[in-house]
């Protein structure tokens, strides 16, 4: 074949319909390997709601349950923690929990439907540890007035889990969605009727 | 005999260059001849590679990828499998001893300026070597599903979670499920042993093919192929096999025995190597009084520490690793080797050299102010000796550099 025979300008026309083509398709195969590494129906039915029953917590202590692998806290606060709440608006990085996650039902100074329930997820919005109950005034530092401390890079929280300034962690701890099933009976991870 | 031998070599060189082959990576590739004791490092890498696969592949055979199986199985390998013990504790000190290695060599290639120009992507394919490297001992150390596996990696994913809009569905991404659970550790499992280490081994080879076609740096920093006998072969060049398989087997025999003093003696050096928190089976629901990384990841993870902010923290992290790929364009210096480099420069080196052992050291610790602030100051020395770089290398002092190798 006599090389002016050859069609450059078809040639080239093919070379690039065929790239493209091929490389729409390429991108349309990653698909179904990207959309397998997410949460698995099995998964996301293991993150169903889970039932508490709270009656026996006493006055200031903690109990954790667990809601998707995750640990939930409850605290029954004392009057004297719940209006130690509104003195600490100056120190919070966050006091009204703008930025943060929570139920609306939570947002609040206390971040719980009831002021005498604390309920939230244990995590620390900074690199995901679980944070220590520490209740003890002036456990933490002199000036503490009782809340949360997480060991692995020294953020605190108060007892709403609104996190101090100058620490590590953005934004307050997130308060999962939850309601009363009845005074004692709590329902983790369903609000007003609705599941996540 | 030795008739029918050449004649299967030459049926198998009609089919497959073999002989081509050796000779042009072994048998007349030429090496400068004043290689020193920095020039194991690089034979020594393969080794460990060779080491952590093979002991690997036999960790398969008994290991089990689940949550409830995992921290079991381990301690079935360590007790019950014949050897078992071994075998793990092989993997485990290969571990460490890959990254002492890895970071040996680099420090090779900084010394001697061994990532200039024309070996720029020599030292970014040894750096893409080097991000795979941490990526599977991250990935890997997640497997024995003890407290510090666990929350280990909940640290460094939720590193991902603060990249703004899609941090929090990434992580969810990555974890497969809406903590680290049994999901996350069979994908770790998975890309631990056979994506990692497949492209491990590709840029491995690509690593050695691209130093074989510029042919390798030398402690004088001086190009071996400007001057050649009649035969094109550099004055200054000796032939790979035998002058430097034989050196280089005299360092894997005696780093050989190092390796084996640890492996049997000090497989957890103290809680180094091994952590000792890690004999606890994890548990989601209680994070350690302490958590610390791995030795050879504290001096990044100081830095993430050091600053007060997750974003920023994320990002000085990133940009800690980041800097090393960049080097050789930050580097506008007009020699190679330190040897002939002014005060400058081996002053930068130095500094460096400390901060990076001080981050180390502060990242394996629990954060108090002091050491806080210790970390800050070290952090921002690390940083300075790359920002730096274009002007202390520019206007340094430099010596003539002779024509041949010394």
């Amino acid at each position: 074949m006599n090389k002016d025979d050859v069609d450059v300008g078809r040639r080239r026309f093919l070379t690039a319909a065929t790239t493209v083509l091929g490389g729409v398709g390429a991108a349309f195969a990653l698909v179904p390997f990207l959309g397998a590494w997410k949460p698995s129906a099995k998964a996301q039915a293991a993150g169903a709601p889970v039932e508490i029953d709270i009656s026996r917590l006493e006055e200031s202590a903690q109990m954790t349950v667990e809601w998707r692998g995750k640990p939930v806290w409850v605290v029954r606060r004392t009057k004297a923690m719940i209006d130690e709440l509104n003195n600490l608006t100056s120190r919070l990085r966050d006091p009204d929990s703008n930025e943060s996650l929570q139920p609306a039902d939570a947002k609040n100074v206390w971040r719980s439907i009831k002021p005498e329930y604390f309920v939230a997820i244990g995590i620390c919005t900074h690199l995901g540890c679980v944070p220590t109950y520490r209740p003890d005034i002036g456990g933490v530092s002199a000036d503490w007035p009782g809340g949360f401390y997480c060991p692995c890079h020294g953020s605190s929280y108060d007892l709403a889990g609104r996190v101090y300034k100058g620490v590590p962690a953005p934004l307050n701890l997130e308060i999962p969605p939850y309601e009363y099933l009845s005074d004692t009976v709590l329902l983790i991870g369903a609000n007003k009727g609705e599941t996540v | 005999m030795k008739k029918l031998l050449t004649g299967l070599l030459g049926w198998v060189d009609d089919r497959i260059p073999l002989t081509q082959v050796w000779n042009e990576h072994l048998a007349q590739y030429y090496a400068p001849k004043n290689f020193n004791f920095w020039y194991f490092f690089g034979s020594l890498a393969l080794v460990v590679l060779v080491i952590q696969l093979v002991s690997g592949i036999w960790l398969t055979m008994s290991y089990n990828p689940t949550a409830e199986g995992a921290f079991d199985s381990v301690e079935y390998i360590m007790r019950d499998v014949d050897y078992g013990w071994l075998i793990r504790y092989m993997h485990t000190t290969g571990a460490s001893a890959f990254f002492i290695v890895v970071y040996m060599h680099m420090f090779r290639g900084l010394l001697y300026g061994s990532f200039q120009k024309p070996r720029e992507l020599v030292w970014l394919l040894g750096m893409g070597i080097f991000l795979v490297l941490m990526a599977e001992a991250f990935m890997g150390y997640l497997l024995p599903w003890g407290q510090m596996s666990f929350w280990g990696a909940q640290v460094i994913i939720s590193l991902f979670g603060a990249i703004p809009y899609i941090g929090e569905d990434l992580t969810l991404w990555i974890r497969g499920d809406y903590n680290i659970s049994g999901v996350t550790l069979n994908r770790f499992f998975a890309l631990h042993v056979i994506a990692l280490p497949l492209i491990l081994v590709g840029l491995v080879f690509l690593h050695v093919v691209a130093l074989h076609k510029v042919g390798s740096n030398n402690p004088d920093g001086i190009e071996i192929k400007k001057l050649k006998d009649i035969n094109g072969i550099p004055l200054d060049g000796i032939p790979f096999q035998p002058y430097y398989t034989v050196k280089d087997l005299f360092g894997v025999v005696v780093f050989l025995i190092v390796f084996a003093i640890v492996m049997f003696f000090m497989p957890e050096m103290g809680g180094y190597f091994i952590e000792h928190p890690n004999f606890i089976p994890a548990d989601p629901l209680k994070t350690p009084e302490h958590i610390a990384p791995v030795w050879y990841f504290t001096p990044y993870y100081s830095i993430l520490r050091a600053i007060p902010d997750k974003f920023l923290g994320v990002v000085a992290m990133g940009a800690s690793v980041a800097f090393l790929f960049v080097l050789p364009w930050l580097d506008r210096g007009n020699v190679r080797s330190i040897r002939y480099r002014g005060p400058y420069f081996k002053t930068a080196v130095a500094l460096f050299v400390v901060s990076f052992f001080v981050l180390g050291y502060l990242g394996a610790q629990a954060p108090t102010p002091a050491k806080t602030l210790l970390a800050r100051i070290f952090s921002a020395v690390y940083f300075l000796f790359f920002i730096l770089m274009p002007f202390y290398t520019k206007y340094d002092k430099n010596k003539p550099v002779p024509a041949r190798v010394t």
